[in-house]
């Protein structure tokens, strides 16, 4: 092993903290209007601090707890349907190679690169004439778009890794079909679904055009109440929002932080 | 039951949702913005679209936005991997702060940049407080400006964490071997990136680019947010089309969306051609 230079180390850990002040910098002036009381140029920081715009992004008035049920409903609905359709699909294309397969893993591909507003405008003619737009299940819908591509490449990563011979072994001694999922398979990929899940969660919890264009203005979802605030200049409460929005990205990960050690590229599909 | 069978069991529900809502939308979109009523198919459309002085200013800025972006990120991300992949100081930091941005929506970020750059944001106050400028007009216009340089810091901000990401985890699944087979034979340090860990780190860079670009070129909320008002960026222009008063302009709007899309298609050929290559 070559050892570096004094320099290089000096350049290195100069990088270093660059790269973790530019990565939490956008965050912060976040979390100070939130808890400031007019901020006005040039101050650096608040003359005064207050609670205000927690207050009223936590009443009832402002929309934004409303907003709040609204967007976790539509990603746990949205996560479910995923993971009911995604887990024996990303078993197939985990386990087995078959005549097209790389066709349906190119269309399975395809949702996560196309972006979302040249499907949302296409889909919001079809949704028109079928009465689901401005609806809460309209939007579910439309973000399986983009989740259930991820649950179901998520779970093919987890089936490849996976043994089905153990599966046999239960046949053989006499399990029934159900038993076999309910005892041998569930628990062997029980932790993959549940790590694609929460992410799959927050794929779905960060949409934004997906459900401006079905949602029609009519399901607001958290992104949309922020982005609104942000744009009529109500900084502070875009603070305070932006907070909240951020909170179960922090929550998964500190949950999942055992498995993305083994696995960094796991939490790249979200983005 | 044959195997076969039991396969196409297993992926039918899911093909069939994708299928319909994904590839139905994109059919529909084209099929509506060829669709000229009485007259049946026709170009109209498109025609007016490259007429409209407003198209190609847009298309060329967004253009500009997802290459410059996806550079900088491909870049930086690179460089980023390489700081967290050796065993310095603050690996911890950079890994869990990657994972962080990974989850933070679009939405946040580009408001973040906006309170960060805009003429009377921190850095203007900072260079206030420093004596650099006096009213915020002094300061540069880095957010609503025509070269989308606030974008272009999102984007960057969002990218590098994901392209970082991914490449990391391919230097990880690559080990240290290669390279130190070259240092030990006399290679330097920047030869043994180069000619011996660039190329094996190609294709998952270039993957992890293709996204980047389909994502810059087609995101709505960001430009929304720290876009100039003229030229607009193509997906915003698209959706304002889309809801002008005048019904008629809709498919203009969906003659855009079918660009994007295409574009985005050369995207996710691109990045089948890399992962090929990954194997």
């Amino acid at each position: 092993m070559i050892r570096d230079p004094w320099w290089f180390r000096a350049l290195r850990g100069f990088a270093a903290g660059a790269l973790i002040l530019w990565l939490i910098l956008p965050l912060v002036p976040l979390v100070i209007w939130s808890f400031a009381r007019g901020w006005r140029y040039p101050d650096l920081l608040p003359q005064n601090w207050s609670l205000q715009a927690w207050e009223v992004a936590l009443s009832g008035r402002s929309g934004v707890l409303e907003s709040l049920w609204v967007t976790g409903l539509i990603a746990v609905l949205a996560t479910a349907l995923a993971v009911l359709i995604g887990v024996p699909a990303g078993r197939a294309l985990g386990l087995h190679r078959f005549p097209g397969k790389a066709a349906v893993e190119a269309l399975i591909l395809a949702p996560l690169i196309v972006p979302g507003i040249a499907v949302a405008l296409g889909l919001h003619a079809v949704f028109l004439d079928l009465g689901l737009t401005n609806t809460l299940a309209g939007v579910v819908l439309v973000h399986l778009i983009p989740t259930l591509p991820y649950m179901i490449l998520v779970m093919a990563g987890i089936f490849a890794n996976y043994d089905p011979e153990i599966e046999e072994q239960a046949r053989s001694l006499g399990a029934s079909p159900l038993a076999i999922f309910r005892f041998v398979t569930l628990p062997a990929v029980l932790p993959g679904i549940v790590v694609g899940a929460l992410f799959a969660f927050l794929v779905s919890w960060s949409q934004y055009v997906l459900t401006l264009v079905i949602g029609g203005g009519r399901v607001l979802t958290l992104p949309l109440v922020l982005f609104n605030f942000a744009t009529s200049g109500r900084n502070d409460i875009a603070g305070a929002i932006s907070i909240l929005y951020v909170a179960p990205g922090l929550v998964v990960l500190i949950l999942t932080s055992r498995h993305l050690a083994a696995r960094p590229a796991f939490a790249a599909g979200v983005r | 039951m044959t195997q076969n069978l039991r396969i196409a069991l297993m992926l039918a529900p899911a093909v069939l949702v994708i299928g319909l809502l994904f590839g139905g939308a994109l059919v529909v979109a084209l099929l509506r913005s060829l669709d000229t009523g009485d007259a049946g198919f026709s170009l109209a459309a498109y025609a007016r679209v490259l007429a409209n002085p407003d198209f190609l200013p847009s298309f060329a800025l967004t253009f500009h936005i997802a290459f410059t972006s996806t550079i900088l990120s491909a870049a930086f991300g690179v460089g980023a991997a390489l700081l967290i992949r050796g065993s310095g100081a603050g690996r911890g930091a950079m890994t869990f702060l990657f994972q962080l941005n990974l989850t933070v929506p679009h939405v946040v970020g580009a408001i973040g940049m906006l309170y960060l750059f805009s003429q009377s944001g921190s850095f203007a106050r900072l260079g206030h407080a420093i004596g650099l400028i006096e009213r915020p007009a002094d300061f540069p216009a880095l957010v609503f400006d025509p070269h989308a340089i606030g974008i272009i810091l999102h984007y960057v901000w969002k990218e590098v964490p994901f392209i970082g990401t991914v490449v990391l985890a391919q230097m990880q699944a690559i080990g240290p071997d290669h390279e130190a087979s070259a240092r030990s034979l006399g290679a330097s340090r920047w030869q043994a990136f180069r000619h011996v860990l660039l190329p094996l780190i190609l294709p998952g860079l270039l993957g992890a680019s293709a996204i980047s670009f389909a994502f810059a070129f087609g995101a709505y909320e960001i430009p929304a947010i720290l876009g100039a008002s003229h030229p607009q960026a193509l997906p915003v222009l698209a959706w304002r089309s889309y809801t002008a008063t005048d019904l008629a302009t809709r498919p203009d709007a969906l003659a855009m969306t079918v660009v994007i899309a295409l574009l985005s298609g050369l995207m996710l050929g691109a990045y089948l051609r890399a992962a090929r290559r990954r194997g």
